[in-house]
């Protein structure tokens, strides 16, 4: 069996992971781990991935977690171009610096409005208001230091081209702005750098990868989103709990 | 001017990046930055990093935040032995995979356990709510769980046979709740074991000198008008 990799595009770690897969044309098989239908909590995917999350590469008897160790290994695997994951020790080491900041400031952070807007409700729960604003609060602090730290004058977030860091920056800020919040409006140099990514990307494959996320207002309103069974609510009241 | 290391040894990963650079005998001038006196906050530290966090390398005129970045710079750098950061891809990826996962579950962890047990009633003169500290040791609890059942198994170190900078970052965070007096290791004799042979690999001395300020953590004086003004926006983050 060749690469497999357990994805949801509603997920952004997931896109990040799908939109660089194919961008670099490595062959792979889509396990779709449907996250509404409770399938991340079913027996078929307990038994590939120990920690119950996705994405998950499978490559041969070897299973992978976690989306920078992901998208680190198909580099180095694939001999990608080097852009994405600089050989130079300086700009590496700011793809890395970059990859840290954003497990404690946007990972956690981009996700909630989805989460308050639409998976919450479709559960019967509910995130308070008071926390949608203090959620808004963190995303636009963070949004400045990306802006400020991170992109400054540059093109890219850490070097003239590509990296890893903009791919997973990028996934999560499409996150609010699927469900309502345009983050790139009055941010024109973070506006213009997302105009950047997307087209190096290509307009296809950003339209494909997205268009779960994007759609899922509309599939909102027509009630046609699929209700999680019941054994996947524990996992997401869990989730909903954390949130500040 | 050489390497320099902007630490405060209260910090976990502070330590491990401590204990890195120490063991692999890689020189460079240690700048402390006193956390509990807000030095991060100072002018002259916004310099170096203008996220007032430590860690915060610098090599030159190169400066460099966040420590899987420092520890992944050095590594390269300074071509420390191969089992730190393995060149063989799965091996390597072992490592990423523990490194990414620690951000939001042992880090996040054992850095609320310390706040909750002896930060905010150092800051606040009054304990956090007893509900808040439960729920903050029950999620440390099922997170101690998964690093011994999904990441520890029954192998010498985390992520295989030798020591990694997976074990360095997480065994440094585990010493944040024991200096709180949590019995981290009582009835998790595999986890206990783990610890012993960190020790062994990394020398005791020098596990024993990077531990010494979070070890008496418990015996730190309320804080001072100053202190507590600079950094109450901070304290008042960690309750929520």
């Amino acid at each position: 069996m060749g690469l497999e990799l357990f994805l949801d595009l509603l997920s952004q770690p997931s896109r990040a992971v799908y939109i660089f897969a194919k961008k670099n044309r490595i062959p792979f098989e889509l396990r779709t781990v449907d996250l509404l239908k409770g399938q991340l909590v079913s027996k078929e995917f307990l038994q590939v991935n120990r920690f119950q999350k996705i994405p998950v590469l499978k490559d041969g008897d070897f299973v992978l977690a976690e989306s920078v160790a992901i998208l680190i290994y198909l580099s180095l695997k694939y001999q990608t171009e080097a852009h994405w994951y600089p050989t130079d020790i300086q700009t590496r080491a700011r793809v890395h610096e970059y990859l840290g900041w954003h497990a404690d400031c946007i990972r956690g952070t981009f996700g909630v409005l989805l989460w308050a807007r639409v998976l919450a409700p479709l559960i019967g729960a509910q995130v308070p208001e008071e926390k949608v604003g203090h959620n808004r609060t963190s995303m636009d602090q963070a949004l400045q230091q990306l802006e400020d730290k991170f992109l400054g004058d540059r093109p890219f977030l850490v070097s003239n081209q590509v990296t890893l860091a903009d791919l997973m920056a990028l996934e999560e800020l499409m996150q609010p702005v699927a469900v309502g919040y345009d983050l790139f409006e009055g941010r024109p140099r973070l506006a213009a750098w997302r105009t950047r990514v997307e087209a190096f990307l290509g307009a296809e494959l950003f339209q494909e990868a997205h268009s779960r996320i994007l759609n899922i207002l509309e599939q909102m309103a027509n009630k046609t989103i699929p209700v999680p069974p019941p054994e996947a609510h524990p996992t997401m009241l869990k989730r909903i709990a954390r949130i500040t | 001017m050489g390497l320099e290391l902007y630490l405060d040894l209260l910090s976990q990963p502070c330590r491990a990046i401590y204990i890195f650079a120490r063991k692999n005998g890689i020189p460079f001038e240690l700048r402390i930055v006193e956390l509990l006196k807000g030095q991060h906050l100072s002018d002259a530290f916004t310099q170096v990093n203008s996220m007032n966090k430590v860690p915060a390398l610098k090599d030159g005129d190169f400066i460099l935040t966040e420590s899987v970045a420092i520890l992944l710079y050095l590594t390269r750098k300074y071509k420390v032995s191969d089992h730190w950061y393995p060149q063989d891809l799965q091996a390597c990826a072992r490592v990423d995979e523990y490194l990414a996962w620690q951000h939001t579950t042992l880090r996040r962890n054992c850095l609320r356990t310390l706040w909750h047990k002896v930060m905010i009633p150092i800051f606040l003169s009054e304990p956090v709510p007893p509900e808040t500290l439960a729920a903050t040791l029950a999620e440390l609890e099922v997170t101690l769980q998964l690093l011994e059942d999904k990441f520890l198994q029954d192998k010498p170190f985390l992520t295989g046979p030798h020591i990694s900078l997976a074990d360095l970052m997480a065994i440094t965070e585990l010493m944040h709740p024991v200096g709180t007096g949590y019995q981290v290791f009582e009835g998790r004799p595999r986890l206990a074991a783990w610890r012993q042979r960190i020790e062994a690999a990394v020398g005791e001395d020098l596990f024993n000198e990077a531990h010494e300020v979070i070890l008496k953590v418990k015996d730190t004086p309320p804080a001072d008008p100053t202190s507590k003004q600079k950094l109450m926006p901070r304290v008042l983050s960690m309750i929520q």
